[in-house]
């Protein structure tokens, strides 16, 4: 066993609003440069949709993420080693800028300068790749909403088979709900087996994944290679550039700009311990539905006095295996699991992961007449009203509608029993057992999904002392930079000061 | 030696100028600028051109460079006594040479077609760019020319006889600039022109040649890296080999 740490994300898609937060926070601080203006490091789509860049969960087109070959090894979708070295002069498998959307900027000058006249001046859209005048036919989530829906959603990879078909043509009772999407920083890392430069890492002691922009050559294998794709090729320095989990923040002990920023407060982060020696086994799983149990089984229990024992004799310190204890991650993904995975079979191993939303199901609760209230005529529906919930698998379990089902049931019998809790009764604990719940884990459970404090959401230890020179080096140099001339190229980010835990408070997030 | 000063001037003091610009430059390049150092790909702006262009440009260079190897490297006795006469060398290399160079003169251009005509393209084309596209087809001009007009339709001319001596006397320490001098203009103007291409090598995208990532091929594929390892590779590059690798599937 070689006990690791990661940070790790979960999101609570009930929550989410889609207010687009933390896609703009993310992108004033990190991509708000010249050959990134495309990139969202941090985007929300609507579902069902094509998503960003349009139809990026389509593997058959991107080859993205791994897959396993005839004799049941794990190889990367696009291709073996040399097969990669030979498509360095022209990657076949590259999403190009129309995939994205072309970045534009509007004529803001004329709105002040253009002669007096009868019309109001108007501020034109740009292209900020040519300059020139253009017109705006696509962006990030075009389908914002379901805004286009019937035109662009069934493009969705997601809506294949027989049911997608209904969700096509039932279009006037359709269901939406938002996917905020960033690097998933996976056990693994697809762009980081592919990157020819070895450029490309994941962090021992957080799991963070970083591009070394100093390493990185350009062969933009990584691009192909993450099924989510989120590596970007900036196109102005032609290095890639990624997602780096707010990694300043997280060293000194704060949350990422998204979760910092969330509105919906759906965000929660937090360590998970791994056994590194088991990630390649569990991503090898031969059945693809089995692969969100595999990843489980490669996370360590906290709690445990062995795993204590060997996390210690990994150099893991005793305040992040305090943090480890107190991770809402773990008690998401791990002790109730409520949260899974998106695309487990993808076999990257991903390690932001989704509390699927009730929304969808509630809403088709009460068109078909139901009361959404009645965990019995929820439970009817979660079994009954396969759209929805076809849809979920496809997201988030490779298709196995009863681990979904399982989550939905789980968080419809948790609220019937909270709402009763609340209201002064005794609330009803066989629908609670049915699901796996005592009491005690109903109101643990509800205190983390629905109060949802600060402190419980974000549990992140700071980074050690003992690396307090590997920190000071930040100030020389900040890991995403713009082009032009060395002397210009200094990006300086606002270095957070590091929040070191007194005695009395617990590590990580505000007392 | 009988040579004029200015044969010694363009085929003494210019290549070693040249040669020695490219050694400092490249030391100098590989320690300030490692932020810099890349390939610069522009597939994302523009992969139609780039589909063909790219590897035929590349292959074909590699063909050309393996010519240029053999042809400028090794002496003609050598091939001669390993039993291959000049006429079969010679049909060899007109061949595999028009091959290769057609391939590569082909893919140049369609690379430059691409930068011209694709606003987004010329828009990101820096100076070194602006600088490395005519240098390189113009030494690739020059030297398709000099074989397409006196090997493949003039009388023929050995090269091995005058350039190459020259070329390996300026390796050698022994310059011959005598056995150039007398060689067709477009020889000798081939030869300046590869010059100073060696010369702007290391201050252009063409530094990505170095960075050919054979390593790859026996990697492990997951790296990881301790996060002091990691930022100190961050602040200089020089220190990224201590930077632990490890198997993780």
């Amino acid at each position: 066993m070689r006990v690791m740490a990661q940070i790790a994300m979960v999101m609570n898609l009930d929550k989410c609003i889609g207010c687009h937060t933390c896609s703009v926070t993310c992108k004033q601080t990190w991509t708000n440069r010249t050959g990134v203006e495309y990139a969202w490091f941090n985007n929300v789509e609507t579902k069902p949709g094509v998503g960003y860049p349009r139809r990026y969960e389509d593997q058959e087109q991107w080859k993205g993420g791994w897959t396993l070959d005839r004799k049941g090894r794990l190889v990367l979708r696009s291709g073996g080693r040399l097969k990669r070295l030979l498509s360095l002069f022209s990657n076949p498998d590259l999403p190009s800028i129309e995939d994205y959307y072309e970045p534009v900027t509007y004529d803001y000058d004329n709105l002040v300068s253009a002669p007096a006249g009868p019309d109001m001046p108007v501020a034109r859209p740009r292209s900020v790749l040519t300059g020139q005048p253009t017109s705006i036919t696509w962006g990030a989530n075009w389908e914002d909403g379901l805004g286009g829906a019937s035109e662009h959603a069934g493009g969705d990879p997601n809506l294949t088979g027989e049911w997608a078909r209904k969700v096509k043509f039932e279009f006037e009772q359709t269901f939406m709900f938002h996917l905020p999407r960033l690097c998933e920083h996976c056990l693994n890392p697809a762009c980081v087996s592919a990157c020819p430069s070895g450029a490309m890492y994941k962090r021992e002691e957080d799991g963070i994944v970083l591009v070394d922009q100093d390493r990185c050559r350009g062969w933009r294998m990584c691009v192909t290679a993450c099924p989510y794709k989120k590596v970007y090729v900036n196109h102005a320095t032609g290095k890639a550039e990624k997602c780096t989990f707010c990694f300043p923040r997280i060293e000194a002990g704060q949350p990422t700009v998204c979760s910092e920023t969330c509105v919906g407060r759906l965000r929660y982060l937090g360590l998970l311990l791994y056994d590194a020696d088991k990630v390649g086994e569990a991503a090898a799983t031969p059945n693809e539905q089995d692969l969100l149990d595999a990843q489980r089984g490669v996370f360590l229990d906290p709690f445990d006095p062995g795993v204590i024992a060997a996390a210690r004799e990994s150099g893991i310190p005793e305040d992040w295996l305090d943090a480890a204890r107190r991770s809402p991650v773990y008690a998401l993904v791990s002790k109730y699991k409520v949260a899974l995975p998106l695309h487990p079979e993808y076999r990257t191993l991903p390690m932001v992961w989704y509390v699927p939303p009730l929304s969808p199901v509630l809403d088709a609760v009460t068109s078909a007449g139901g009361n959404q209230d009645d965990p019995d005529h929820v439970f009817a529906a979660v079994t009954r009203l396969r759209i929805p919930l076809e849809y979920l698998a496809e997201l988030f379990t490779a298709g196995d509608t009863d681990v979904v089902g399982g989550v939905l049931m789980k968080l419809t019998a948790l609220r019937s029993f909270m709402r009763e809790r609340t209201l002064g009764e005794a609330g009803d604990e066989s629908a609670l057992k049915a699901v796996g719940l005592t009491a005690r884990e109903a109101e643990d459970l509800h205190r983390l999904l629905a109060v949802a404090k600060y402190s419980d959401r974000y549990v992140v230890p700071a980074a050690h002392k003992e690396d307090a020179a590997a920190l000071t080096a930040m100030e020389n140099r900040c890991p995403v930079e713009s082009s032009g001339e060395p002397a210009e190229r200094k990006v300086m980010l606002g270095i957070p000061t590091l929040r070191r835990r007194d005695p009395e408070a617990p590590a990580g997030g505000h007392a | 030696m009988n040579a004029s000063g200015t044969d010694l001037l363009l085929w003494v003091a210019f290549p070693y100028i040249c040669l020695a610009v490219f050694a400092v430059g490249h030391v100098w390049r590989y320690r300030q600028d490692q932020f810099g150092w890349t390939s610069r790909t522009s597939q994302l702006l523009e992969h139609r051109w780039l589909r063909w262009g790219s590897p035929l440009f590349h292959l074909g260079a590699f063909m050309v460079i393996a010519g240029h190897v053999v042809g400028l490297a090794v002496p003609a006795s050598w091939t001669e006594a390993a039993g291959i006469s000049e006429h079969m060398y010679h049909t060899t290399a007109v061949w595999a040479g028009s091959v290769a160079g057609v391939a590569m003169v082909t893919g140049l251009g369609m690379l430059c077609a691409r930068r011209l005509l694709s606003r987004r393209i010329r828009l990101g084309t820096d100076r070194s760019d602006k600088v490395l596209f005519p240098l390189l087809s113009a030494t690739v001009l020059l030297g398709i020319s000099a074989t397409a007009a006196h090997n493949v339709f003039g009388g023929g001319y050995d090269y091995r006889e005058t350039v190459s001596v020259w070329f390996r006397g300026v390796f050698t320490l022994q310059p011959q600039p005598e056995a150039i001098s007398g060689a067709p203009l477009l020889f000798q103007l081939h030869a300046l022109s590869a010059c100073l291409l060696f010369a702007f090598w290391p201050f252009s995208r063409l530094v990505h040649v170095w960075s050919a990532p054979i390593g790859y091929l026996v990697r492990p594929y997951v790296v990881y890296r301790h996060r002091a390892a990691a930022r100190a590779t961050v602040v200089r590059g020089a220190s990224a080999r201590e930077a632990r690798t490890r198997r993780a599937a």
